[in-house]
């Protein structure tokens, strides 16, 4: 195949996986930004959502596309459960204080992990997409008599790598309207930009944070069942997720939703590409090269503010 | 029956007495001022009625209520509304979303956007709304502030030295804005100057060393003498400057 439809299919390798980045950073973002929590098990929770999602398909026989659909919204809402359950049980009694959150959403990751392989297991399963048609992609060609729209063979995508491009930026965009032009949102933001304030306006704190934590591990099991008909469900899948949340976090600044959106994709694009082109080892080692750059010339990310 | 009642009100701070034994009455519907100079623990007596300081002895009572042990978003839902003396909006949003977070408690629904754009428009921000807080002057600021106390629609709206950091042309439209004001809601007003003062409050209290020095109607308090000398440092008839 020649250079240009190569890098037309590393572009769409790339999509998906910024797509996918975008949710699951954006969780990660929402989270430090309104509670000041890192949370070290958000891989822990896309890895969840991506078994449940097979537990459930499992479950349901019939067309594939029904057992989807119950997973894409049960697994999420299951994971958030979990996660205000151990806001409330573990975060809360911590009074949320920055270190110690940290080592114990670590002690989350290894409970949730060490679960999973004893339940579901050490294989990695698949999970049939609700659709699975291959498209043809076309692409120009000199021929005998001038240029003309060819069809090479091996040149193609299928239609559910386009589907989990298009969802992740519909549910993106979704989340975007839900901070900017709701109320529970406004709250949100308030509670982000001023914890003490948004107390003397009444605003229940610590029942923000709780639902805080459970929508931002939402999103991250929301991610991982997009994924999971391109990538297996497995217990340890939840590294790369987590790593490269970090990473785009840190790039488009803590806490900002337009800069960890503009990071996912930057990040997303030049992982596909290079994964495609060298190796995806190099592709973890220049985007974990960009957060050293980041962090010396601009600590506060790309769309951040510096801390007053 | 007063709106709000506190009686032997005293606050010690590592052995210094800042209030001492305070009562006072404020009625549903006045307007009522707290003098006194630097130090004579104005702030502190307002941060125990606010609930922000717990007193060390005393008893509040607001709307027939007994408030002493009650917390601060209590005081709040029971209709007391407090601007800071430190201006303190959320700078990162919008003027318009700072006073529907402030308006949320009070009103639902469409309630709400009818709301926000009233207590703009009393303050006279109503066409400043998709501003960032925190781009506008400071005194447009300390205006949004009470935009917001107006919102949450108290029964007492205590304002603590709201005209600190005014132009004179701002001090005026708030006048204007406390008058209007008046018939709706009981207001507490901290304050140093004296103009505004006179002007607005229908009764003065004065406070000197934490204990009430007098209590009367401007013109009272404008006559005493003991309010002279702590007041002015016996400066002799310069009161209304």
């Amino acid at each position: 195949m020649e250079f240009g439809p190569h890098l037309v299919l590393a572009l769409i390798e790339g999509a998906v996986t910024a797509a996918v980045l975008a949710l699951t950073a954006s969780g990660l973002s929402l989270v430090f930004g309104v509670m000041r929590v890192v949370n070290i098990a958000h891989g822990a929770f896309f890895m969840l959502g991506a078994v449940i999602a097979w537990w459930i398909t499992q479950g349901i026989g019939g067309h594939p596309g029904w057992g989807f659909a119950a997973a894409i919204v049960a697994a999420p809402l299951m994971v958030g459960a979990l996660a205000v359950a151990a806001d409330l049980t573990v975060l809360r009694r911590l009074s949320y204080d920055p270190e110690r959150t940290i080592v114990a959403t670590i002690g989350l990751l290894y409970i949730i992990q060490q679960l999973t392989l004893m339940s579901y297991g050490p294989e990695a399963r698949p999970v049939v997409a609700p659709f699975d048609a291959r498209i043809a992609l076309p692409w120009p060609e000199r021929g005998a008599e001038g240029w003309r729209i060819g069809w090479p063979w091996g040149f193609g995508t299928t239609a559910w790598k386009l589907a989990v491009i298009g969802a992740a930026a519909a549910l993106v965009g979704a989340l975007w309207l839900f901070m900017a032009r709701t109320r529970a949102g406004l709250v949100l933001r308030a509670t982000q930009a001023d914890r003490e304030m948004a107390t003397a306006f009444g605003i229940p704190v610590e029942r923000v944070y709780a639902l805080t934590f459970g929508l931002g591990a939402g999103l991250a099991a929301l991610a991982a069942v997009l994924i999971v008909p391109i990538r297996q469900a497995h217990y340890l899948m939840g590294g790369d997720p987590l790593l490269l949340s970090f990473v785009v976090v840190i790039i488009g600044g803590l806490g900002s939703l337009p800069g960890t959106l503009l990071a996912a994709v930057l990040i997303g694009l030049s992982d596909g590409i290079i994964s495609v082109f060298f190796s995806p080892t190099l592709a973890k080692i220049i985007a974990t090269l960009m957060v050293a750059l980041v962090l010396v010339f601009r600590p506060q990310g790309l769309y951040g503010t510096r801390a007053p | 029956m007063s709106l709000l009642s506190v009686r032997g009100l005293t606050r010690d701070f590592d052995g210094l007495r800042a209030v001492d034994g305070v009562d006072l009455d404020i009625g549903e519907g006045e307007v009522r001022a707290l003098i006194g100079p630097n130090g004579a623990g104005k702030t502190t007596l307002v941060g125990m009625i606010a609930g922000r300081i717990a007193p060390s002895a005393g008893r509040m009572a607001f709307g027939g209520r007994d408030i002493t042990h009650m917390p601060t978003h209590r005081r709040m839902r029971l209709g007391m509304a407090y601007t800071f003396q430190i201006t303190s909006v959320f700078a990162g949003l919008s003027v318009v979303e700072n006073v529907t977070l402030a308006a949320r408690r009070r009103a639902r629904g469409a309630a709400v956007g009818s709301a926000v754009a009233a207590a703009l428009d009393r303050v006279g921000l109503g066409d400043r709304g998709a501003e960032m807080a925190g781009d506008l002057a400071y005194g447009h600021q300390r205006l949004l502030e009470i935009a917001m106390g107006i919102a949450q629609r108290p029964r007492l709206l205590i304002l603590d030295e709201p005209t600190q950091g005014l132009a004179e042309g701002e001090i005026a439209g708030f006048g204007r804005l406390v008058r209007d004001l008046a018939g709706e809601t009981t207001i507490l007003l901290i304050e140093h100057n004296m103009d505004v003062v006179m002007a607005l409050a229908g009764r003065i209290t004065v406070m000197d060393a934490g204990r009430v020095l007098a209590e009367g109607t401007p013109g009272e308090i404008h006559a005493n003498r003991a309010v002279q000398a702590a007041y002015l440092g016996g400066g002799g008839d310069a009161a209304a400057g």
